[in-house]
């Protein structure tokens, strides 16, 4: 996916403050406030509280997926990248065959093969619930992180390969001719310039991480998406849980958005 | 510009309009989108069977309405109906005081006992003592949930919910969770099926109360939809009478269905 | 155990009854049904949007920025829960105070104005980026020849900006047959929720979500042919991408 696409589609730049005083501006923040406010004194939020410590830990569970699944996904895009540039071609060809595969077909399709498909094998191979795994098995988080990783990796992959075979060839002619092994050239030089270039694209990844995660909580990982589903069941009342849901959302990538632009500001030589 | 942006506006508001005013007077039957034998599940037709799929034909042809079947997920079903998506649920879904608070409903038109089942080899009773330390799988959204979480939650027991019956009784058999607490009939049929009679026995029925799990499964209705309600219960009373209701319930069971 | 080969029970893929084939091909239909519409609808809605944040009004701009943001912000998934109950909604109490009764939105209907929505900040995104990068001096020149702002728009902008936005749009297009799948968790019968039926009527798992996995693949494979062939068509006369 090109940069341009993932900003159309992730909010990666939070709307500039340019002057909030226009004429229009004002009857507009006027006409929103109103809005706020009806919604917030005509609709019915008296539920919150009581349910305000289990949306505290749905939180919790979407923030710890997303800083999972991200983190690995990137360790993993890392030599899925490097494999398109430069691998012998049976692994340059499992490599570029899974990204096709993962990025041509929906996520939560990948999600239920993982959970239930596996899930049905179980019976037939008793070994596997004696097996150490069987713990993990069990619970659903780890084929959640497993989706979650899985998508990442693929389409940060992608960036990777763009990144690595960008890294301009005089630099690693340069490393060799100091008497760098591979790998030390590698380790010094491609890699950390390889990932410095793919860094812009991580604040649309996450953000588009972010809005993935609530896919898991159709296999039963209870993330705030399925504690908000659970209020809407429990209470009956079907668009507040909703509307609070967007706004944590929106407040979630906000944050996203302003901690990815501290880090961007705080790294030197950015991009290139 | 404006007013190209104001003709997008209106061409997609008149298109949506366009492909849904044409239709008559129709009754919109919510089933839940899922498998729910031998309630309801769809065929490898495309088409939907079942006990209860006989019984909605059934009171549609006694009450002269033009019934169309439209899915819609379970834990969004009852939101379906208030929000004018669907007219009328049927879907095992059980008459409790909690409910009448959002929707209506028709008079029963079958009441059957809740059920646990659980792995075979693995002794323990329908109890909260007996299910204490265990995680037991139910349905969200349903009369099970809040019983589970009520008299097993609170002994000990970690209640997993799960969209629909089916998967909860998939991870059942994939011996990722100790037992599920179900409709007594749905899970006997799950237990008839090859997986079900692989992995798992009947455990007993749950000890009764009315307040949570209700006295007896209706037809969902809006509130205020007077007309409808009272076109249903003439005809879940004249199938009742005229025999219609016990000739198709005696191909799925051998027993009354319609309780006590 | 048994070997792999009878664990997997072919014949249920099977295009008539008692296979399940011709279901999920109908589901199938159902999504790219959806999958187009949505798309047609986002970018009209993405046209619109574009046109009205370059050259908007200042409310205009500001509600467009609204839209965008929001919907680039959420989650796709409240999103469609969000508009697919509220949509149908408020389109049922508008008519009824317009006093033409309720109106009956078919889940089609349903699901291509969600899909459709959500496509519509996207593509407004990516029609501005790429109307954005037509340089500022040919429609200067267009104006001083003394056309007309739709003329403009026909034959220069549109043509210029296209090279631009194909790519962006066949991104668009490949997320929206994707996205058709986050229907199912509303009970929509588009491919993954017959999917999932088929998987649990038949307990074979693996076997119905490979099977459908292959046929979004191959929509995406065909669709990445026909993208192939228009960009070929509309970077005539443009340098190759170093």
């Amino acid at each position: 996916m090109s940069d341009q696409t993932v900003s159309a589609l992730a909010l990666t730049e939070l709307p500039s403050k340019r002057s909030f005083f226009k004429p229009h501006r004002i009857v507009l923040i006027v006409l929103a406030a109103l809005i706020v406010f009806s919604v917030v004194w005509f609709m019915r939020w008296d539920w919150v509280p009581k349910y305000s410590g289990r949306l505290a830990y749905g939180i919790g569970v979407t923030l710890l997926m997303l800083a999972s699944t991200s983190i690995l996904g990137f360790l993993l895009a890392v030599p899925i990248g490097l494999v398109q540039v430069t691998g012998p071609w049976p692994l340059k060809m499992l490599a570029r065959g899974f990204c096709t595969i993962i990025r041509g077909t929906p996520l939560l399709l990948q999600l239920w093969l993982l959970y239930y498909g596996l899930g049905s094998l179980f019976p037939q191979f008793p070994e596997i619930r004696n097996s150490f795994l069987w713990p993990y098995l069990r619970e659903a988080w780890p084929y959640g992180v497993a989706a979650l990783t899985i998508s990442f990796a693929a389409y940060e992959g992608e960036v990777m390969r763009g990144a690595f075979a960008g890294v301009p060839k005089g630099e690693l002619e340069a490393a060799r001719a100091y008497g760098m092994s591979p790998f030390t050239a590698f380790r010094r030089i491609w890699l950390p310039r390889a990932v410095h270039r793919a860094l812009p694209t991580l604040t649309g990844e996450t953000v588009l991480q972010l809005k993935a995660t609530p896919l898991v909580a159709t296999i039963t990982v209870i993330d705030v998406y399925s504690v908000i589903s659970k209020v809407r069941q429990e209470t009956f009342i079907t668009y507040e849980p909703l509307l609070l849901l967007a706004l944590i959302y929106l407040c979630l990538t906000a944050i996203l958005v302003v901690g990815f632009r501290w880090f961007e500001n705080h790294i030197p030589t950015r991009g290139a | 510009m404006k007013t190209a942006l104001k003709t997008f506006a209106l061409a997609a508001a008149l298109g949506l309009a366009a492909v849904s005013g044409a239709a008559a007077q129709q009754v919109r039957v919510g089933f839940a989108a899922e498998p729910y034998p031998p309630f309801t599940s769809p065929d490898a037709s495309g088409n939907w069977e079942g006990w209860e799929v006989d019984f909605m034909k059934a009171i549609c042809a006694e009450a002269k309405l033009d019934c169309v079947v439209t899915p819609v997920a379970w834990d969004g079903i009852i939101p379906a109906l208030t929000s004018n998506k669907i007219d009328m649920i049927v879907g095992s879904m059980s008459i409790t005081a909690e409910r009448l608070q959002t929707i209506d409903f028709s008079d029963k038109y079958y009441n059957t006992p809740t059920a646990v089942i659980g792995p075979k080899g693995v002794d323990f009773e329908a109890t909260p003592e007996g299910l204490a330390g265990k995680t037991i799988g139910v349905q969200v959204a349903t009369v099970h949930q809040v019983y589970a979480n009520k008299y097993f939650g609170e002994a000990g027991a970690t209640v997993k919910e799960y969209q629909t019956q089916d998967e909860a009784n998939n991870d059942l058999a994939a011996g990722r969770i100790d037992a599920v607490q179900a409709d007594s009939i749905a899970l006997n049929d799950f237990l008839k099926t090859e997986q079900g009679a692989a992995c798992c026995e009947m455990k007993g029925n749950v000890k009764d109360d009315v307040d949570i799990l209700g006295a007896g499964v209706g037809v969902g209705l809006r509130k205020g939809d007077t007309e409808l309600k009272d076109k249903v219960n003439a005809a879940i009373k004249a199938i009742r009478a005229n025999g219609t209701y016990d000739e198709f319930s005696k191909k799925y069971f051998d027993f009354d269905i319609y309780g006590g | 155990m048994a070997d792999a080969g009878s664990l997997i029970n072919w014949s249920l893929l099977a295009l008539s009854p008692p296979g399940w084939g011709g279901v999920l091909l109908a589901g199938l239909w159902q999504s790219v049904q959806i999958a187009v519409g949505g798309y047609a609808l986002g970018l009209a809605l993405g046209t619109g949007g574009a046109m009205g944040k370059l050259y908007g009004g200042p409310v205009a701009r500001d509600l467009l920025e609204v839209y965008t943001t929001l919907v680039r912000a959420v989650p796709e998934l409240v999103l469609i829960l969000i508009l697919y109950y509220a949509g149908t909604d408020l389109l049922n109490q508008l008519s009824a105070a317009l006093g033409y009764g309720t109106v009956d939105v078919s889940g089609l209907a349903a699901g291509i104005f969600v899909i459709g929505v959500v496509q519509g900040a996207y593509s407004t995104e990516v029609l501005r980026g790429a109307i954005k990068a037509v340089p500022a001096g040919q429609i200067e020149a267009a104006r001083a020849y003394g056309m007309s702002p739709g003329q403009i728009m026909r034959r220069i902008t549109i043509p210029a900006m296209l090279p631009h936005a194909i790519p962006g749009l066949s991104n668009l297009w490949l997320i929206a047959t994707k996205d058709t799948a986050l229907l199912a968790v509303v009970g929509f019968s588009e491919l993954t929720l017959v999917t999932r039926q088929a998987a649990g009527s038949t307990k074979a798992y693996l076997l119905f979500f490979c099977a459908a996995g292959v046929l979004y693949l191959l929509l995406t494979l065909v669709s990445n042919v026909l993208i192939g062939l228009i960009e070929r068509r509309y970077r005539r006369g443009m340098a190759e991408p170093a």
